[in-house]
């Protein structure tokens, strides 16, 4: 009898630890999972920095900085990224001109003004509209907002960085607008009661208690805004010209370094040539532009953040 | 009495004024969304519409652009998204799991964390550039479906974590006490009652993230896909034994927008009505996968009440 408890208890004991293992085990994968996002990070940056580094040996660090040329794909070869950075910075600064006021609007009005049921409506078409593939964007940019622009302003060429600025602006209002509104309805009711209470209107309201309050989460809306805009592709590929051209007129037409990527990508470049490094540098540069940002808001946000 | 009931009145008439008047801007701001959208699709419609036919959709690419259809850009799609699924669902749902049930608060975790917001704000061309290095030259997958299912794969993976954690994470401690209090284990727990009661919320972002990645096309165009294509790869299910072919995963391919991309870069007209038909397709496709997630989450939101 003694040694028949115990064999049953040892079988317990194996079975629990074979669970033990097996919970282990499983742990394990379900980590390794989890950290499948440091390694694709890690990638990423081993990646870009490998090929660019192969880049750099052939192209003075100086000249890429410096020249106001990008020319790889001519004999007469310039190294500069500033006309990629130019066309990025103006596509980017339209887009903003037009999704910062519209989507800081859209939010103002969603998160005070609108009742339940135009907010519950309103969202999901606002959520439709970013889920539209940007490639379509780019054939509403090329073949339906730059004709409509030509015909406000005549002289503007068929390929510009107007257009595809504002297409990327409309895209980046849903963005904008849903993570500011948010953070304004986190805003806590007593502050607007305690407005109300003083005799202030809701506009009144909105931009004097509201707006402030929320700063953080707005600021960290607009930088959302600014990263979508600067990693635009397929709208600028399509629409703005591919030339790199340093200049800040969106009239012009013009490259980003996104647009740039896809042009030398479509064709056919061997692996290892001087074309295939330099979309590794410019992505890069693509790369720690958005950092830059991203770092920009985090700091912004600290700054501004209230406590309530 | 220096108060003037008169002034005040004013002053009160006028706040509203201005409220009304902003009532104006705020509509007409969330106009320009939604008439876009609109103008958007009627555009499309119109341009695209004619093209629209049974023809359209079983031709392959053609360089007359009457004779064009989409066939292999539509199977294309379908096989990366297949691949894309397979490889991102599972590994984004146990993410999002691990991160939520099993990870300890220390730094492991939080740089995680980080990992997982950051890259849901890099640009997807970067991944186009990832795979190039990585799966196309680095490990030799060369120019594949299996190479532009990965891609897609690691794109929109934050997406699903982010949404496994928020479903699980509105699931009440109480299940899973009850849970323990019977004996079960935490992959138990998490299998049996954690996993299936979130079923709603990460359906709705595993929806979300695949009608994203069916019409990303930068990354794709990165890898090197080409833009005509006029074979479909092998079929994944053959007449012989054992059945099943992975020769698929090998071949070349093209896609949804890739296709439109490059009826788009050409300057006949008859070409652009291709892309606004293919413009039609696409976006019908994603409207309908978002408008499911948009539902699924109003549904879930609804139907339970811990």
């Amino acid at each position: 009898m003694n040694t028949a408890s115990t064999a049953i208890q040892s079988d317990r004991f194996s079975h629990r630890a074979l669970r033990h293992w097996g919970e282990r085990l499983i742990e394990g994968l379900l980590f390794l999972a989890a950290f499948s996002a440091v390694a694709v990070t890690v990638a990423i940056i081993g990646i870009l920095f490998y090929e660019s580094l192969s880049f750099f040996e052939h192209v003075p660090l100086r000249d890429f900085l410096t020249d106001t040329q990008w020319t790889i794909m001519f004999a007469d070869k310039h190294y500069g990224i500033a006309p990629l950075v130019a066309g990025t910075l103006t596509t980017t600064g339209v887009a903003l001109l037009l999704a910062v006021p519209v989507g800081t609007v859209t939010a103002i009005y969603l998160s005070e003004f609108a009742g339940y049921r135009t907010r519950e409506i309103v969202k999901p078409v606002l959520e439709l509209l970013a889920g539209i593939p940007t490639v379509v964007f780019g054939y509403f940019a090329l073949l339906m907002v730059t004709p409509a622009l030509q015909w406000f302003m005549p002289d503007l060429p068929g390929f510009n960085m107007l257009g595809p600025g504002l297409v990327i602006g409309i895209m980046i209002i849903p963005y904008v607008s849903s993570v500011a509104e948010d953070a304004m309805r986190a805003v806590p009711m007593h502050m607007r009661e305690g407005s109300y209470a003083m005799g202030a209107t809701r506009l009144q309201t909105a931009l004097k208690v509201v707006m402030p309050a929320a700063t953080s989460g707005v600021v960290a809306a607009y930088i959302l805004g600014i990263s979508r805009a600067i990693g635009e592709t397929m709208v600028v590929a399509v629409a703005a010209g591919q030339q790199p051209n340093f200049t800040f007129d969106p009239r012009e037409s013009g490259a980003t370094i996104t647009a740039y990527i896809v042009q030398v990508a479509l064709g056919d470049l061997p692996h290892g040539s001087l074309e295939y490094q330099s979309i590794f540098a410019a992505g890069l540069v693509l790369v720690l532009m958005t950092l830059l940002f991203n770092v920009l808001g985090h700091l912004v946000r600290k700054r501004f953040r209230e406590a309530y | 009495m220096a108060y003037d009931a008169q002034a005040v009145r004013r002053l009160v008439r006028r706040g509203k004024q201005w409220d009304k008047v902003f009532v104006i801007i705020g509509l007409l701001c969330l106009m320009v969304g939604v008439l876009t959208l609109a103008v958007l699709l009627a555009g499309l419609v119109h341009d695209g519409a004619g093209r629209l036919n049974w023809d359209f959709f079983s031709n392959f690419p053609s360089r007359r652009a009457a004779r064009a259809g989409i066939l292999s850009a539509l199977v294309g799609s379908s096989l990366v998204m297949l691949v894309t699924a397979l490889a991102a669902i599972p590994l984004g749902i146990a993410a999002g799991v691990y991160l939520e049930e099993y990870a300890r608060r220390n730094w492991v975790t939080e740089i995680i964390e980080i990992n997982v917001t950051n890259l849901a704000g890099v640009p997807s061309i970067v991944y186009g550039l990832l795979a190039l290095g990585l799966f196309v030259y680095g490990l030799g997958l060369g120019q594949s479906i299996l190479t532009a299912g990965l891609t897609l794969a690691l794109l929109i993976l934050p997406v699903i974590i982010v949404s496994t954690r928020e479903a699980i994470r509105a699931i009440p401690g109480s299940i899973r006490e009850g849970a323990y209090a019977l004996g079960s284990t935490r992959w138990q727990t998490v299998r049996d009652h954690v996993v299936p009661y979130s079923t709603g919320g990460i359906l709705t972002g595993v929806i979300i993230g695949l009608a994203r990645a069916i019409g990303e096309t930068a990354p794709i165009i990165t890898i090197g896909a080409l833009t005509f294509i006029a074979f479909l790869p092998p079929a994944p299910v053959t007449g012989d034994f054992p059945f099943i072919s992975f020769e698929w995963l090998t071949s070349p391919f093209t896609v949804m927008p890739i296709q439109m991309f490059n009826w788009l870069s050409r300057p006949q007209v008859a070409f652009q009505e291709n892309a606004a038909a293919a413009g039609m397709v696409l976006v019908v496709m994603t409207l309908v996968m978002n408008a499911a997630a948009i539902w699924l989450r109003v549904r879930y939101r609804k139907r339970i009440k811990w």
